[in-house]
């Protein structure tokens, strides 16, 4: 299975990140370089095998549901690109 | 002179007054600062003064711990609090961590000494530290090398005797590639052994820390303090931690090694081979028994690990975004152009690809022909160690291939996979595994790996320690140092 030119616009989109034209003839080809690799999965016999989630098979440890972090949010807000009144701000959304 | 010793003979000196904290740290920030390896990423002399100062008022008073005023390498991929963290990335360039890593916090809880931030492969994808947005790490054995990576700094640092330890993160071999490229010892632990927290995510499943030093002993100091449960990691496990210093000495009679035959085929190079076996071959005349074992699907760890890390990192990274910390675009026209710009002018090729892996492979669609596929063969891989571990103590091979090779050799992404084969399996699984300096090849440093069981740190220790007293590979330094 190989990716179209096309199909690589579409996953550059789903994951944020622009493709220009210029690149995008390398770029589909470094992806399905890299996919090439994976060609062998669909060969290998898994019927009955349960996927792996867990490296211990460990579930998710639950605790009691109360407040553990104190406000830090004047510091976590001192590192942010733009921020006012408390929100971190981006362009206008909604006009 | 000071800079060749271990971190157990520093730990000595500080304590019987022969030299202070201050001092050494003085030394090594020497050092680091007329070195041209580019181990470093940001060096933080003022910070490191100070500790040495707190640190040697405790040597004074008397209640100074082992690690007390011992310097380190810190891999740029812990939260400092008030210290860059960029984890090698453009994107986190202007990130400067409000919070510190549970292991940073160790860290400063045990008194010991901050260098710097080392350097290393951009959010720990790569496997040659060229990856990096600060430029490539050189290897001090030979500069126009590659230090492996992503650890690249930390193992670079450790090897040219810029720090007496590092510490790292091994997510498909991030730890043992680069000490085993860089003739150094490094642990990668029990997945859950140590805290993730304030560690940036690559693969949250694989990723793991530990530390980088000249020897097992070493190792096993460090390891005292990085490891134990942390309640802010929700996948850390509640074990105790063994003194991993305790079981050094006992004798490694007896000891059962495996030798997967898959890990001794085709693609590895003769030199390494020999090396390898040689030190195996050491192992035998101290008691050990060797036998094969297989590990069938092996080969297969390649093609799931780079499902699964890529999955893994597309759904992580997605907090990179240019909101909330670290590079924000000029000047963004609206709430998408935001995104897109801000992404794709912080994030560099090969993150960049790997997220778009993941992100295609997690798509409508193609999840169950790539993610969970991956992930039934990820059990499979795991079920083959569990086999080799009914017959045997501990599995010995190769790390990587080959020794390190030329910088700028690899021009694609998957002729760069390929040379992680021997060590994504173990993360896959969730094992320990180790590099110890093995011997030499062509003049660069061979690695042998040791994998165990889970939660066998300590017999992992042990073994190389008791290599260690037999040989005198992890003493050998590069040249000029």
């Amino acid at each position: 299975m190989s990716l179209s030119e096309q199909q690589v616009k579409e996953i550059a989109h789903l994951a944020r990140l622009s493709v220009d034209d210029g690149e995008l003839e390398q770029t589909t080809a470094e992806l399905n370089n890299i996919l090439g690799l994976m060609a062998d999965l669909a060969k290998i016999d898994t019927e009955g095998v349960s996927p792996m989630a867990h490296p211990l098979n460990m579930s998710q440890r639950l605790r009691e549901d109360e407040v553990s972090e104190i406000d830090q949010s004047e510091a976590f807000q001192a590192i942010a690109p733009q921020t006012g009144q408390s929100h971190f701000l981006v362009p206008t959304v909604i006009e | 002179m000071l800079h060749k010793l271990t971190v157990t003979e520093l730990s000595k000196g500080l304590k019987n007054k022969e030299f202070s904290s201050v001092e050494l740290t003085k030394h090594f920030l020497d050092r680091i600062n007329q070195s041209d390896l580019n181990a470093f990423i940001t060096v933080t002399d003022d910070l490191a003064l100070n500790q040495a100062k707190a640190a040697d008022a405790k040597i004074a008073n008397g209640s100074a711990g082992i690690l007390t005023g011992i310097p380190y390498a810190h891999k740029d991929i812990f939260c400092t609090t008030g210290v860059k963290t960029s984890a090698g990335s453009k994107i986190l360039d202007p990130f400067i961590s409000p919070y510190d890593a549970t292991v940073s916090h160790k860290l400063n809880s045990a008194d010991t000494v901050m260098l710097g931030k080392a350097n290393m492969d951009e959010l720990a994808m790569g496997s040659s530290n060229e990856k990096s947005y600060y430029g490539p790490v050189k290897n001090p054995w030979d500069k126009n090398k590659v230090p492996g990576g992503s650890s690249g700094g930390s193992a670079a640092a450790v090897a040219g005797r810029l720090s007496p330890f590092a510490t790292g993160t091994d997510t498909g071999g991030s730890i043992r590639q680069p000490a085993s490229l860089c003739g150094i010892t490094g642990i990668k632990p029990t997945y859950g052994r140590v805290s993730r927290y304030g560690m940036i995510a690559y693969a949250s499943s694989l990723d793991q820390a530990g530390p980088l030093t000249q020897t097992a002993e070493d190792a096993a100091l460090v390891m005292n303090v990085m490891a134990g449960f942390d309640d802010k990691d929700s996948t850390s496990v509640d074990r105790a931690v063994p003194d991993y210093t305790k079981n050094l000495e006992n004798s490694i009679e007896g000891l059962k090694i495996g030798l997967p035959k898959e890990f001794f085929s085709e693609g590895l190079d003769s030199g390494v081979a020999e090396t390898v076996m040689a030190a195996v071959k050491e192992f035998e005349s101290m008691g050990a028994s060797v036998q094969e074992v297989s590990l069938p699907n092996s080969a297969h760890a390649i093609p799931t690990y780079y499902i699964v890390a890529p999955c893994e990192c597309s759904s992580n990274l997605s907090r990179l975004d240019g909101v909330r910390y670290g590079y924000r675009c000029e000047d963004p026209k609206d709430l998408e152009d935001l995104y897109l710009r801000s992404r794709s002018e912080g994030f560099g090729p090969e993150v960049k690809r790997r997220i778009m892996i993941g992100a295609y492979a997690l798509s409508a669609g193609y999840y169950d022909a790539y993610y969970l596929k991956a992930q039934k063969v990820r059990h499979l891989i795991s079920e083959d160690f569990k086999k080799a571990f009914q017959d045997v103590d501990v599995i010995m091979g190769p790390v990587s291939p080959t020794t390190a090779f030329d910088l700028g050799s690899f021009t694609d992404s998957v002729s760069m996979y390929l040379a992680d084969i021997y060590t994504l399996s173990l993360n896959l699984a969730g094992l320990p595994g180790m590099s110890i300096p093995a011997g030499f090849s062509n003049n660069m440093p061979v690695g042998l790996q040791l994998i165990g069981n889970y939660w066998s740190e300590e017999l992992l220790l042990n073994a190389a320690h008791q290599f260690q007293g037999q040989t005198d590979w992890h003493a050998q330094m590069p040249e000029g140092v």
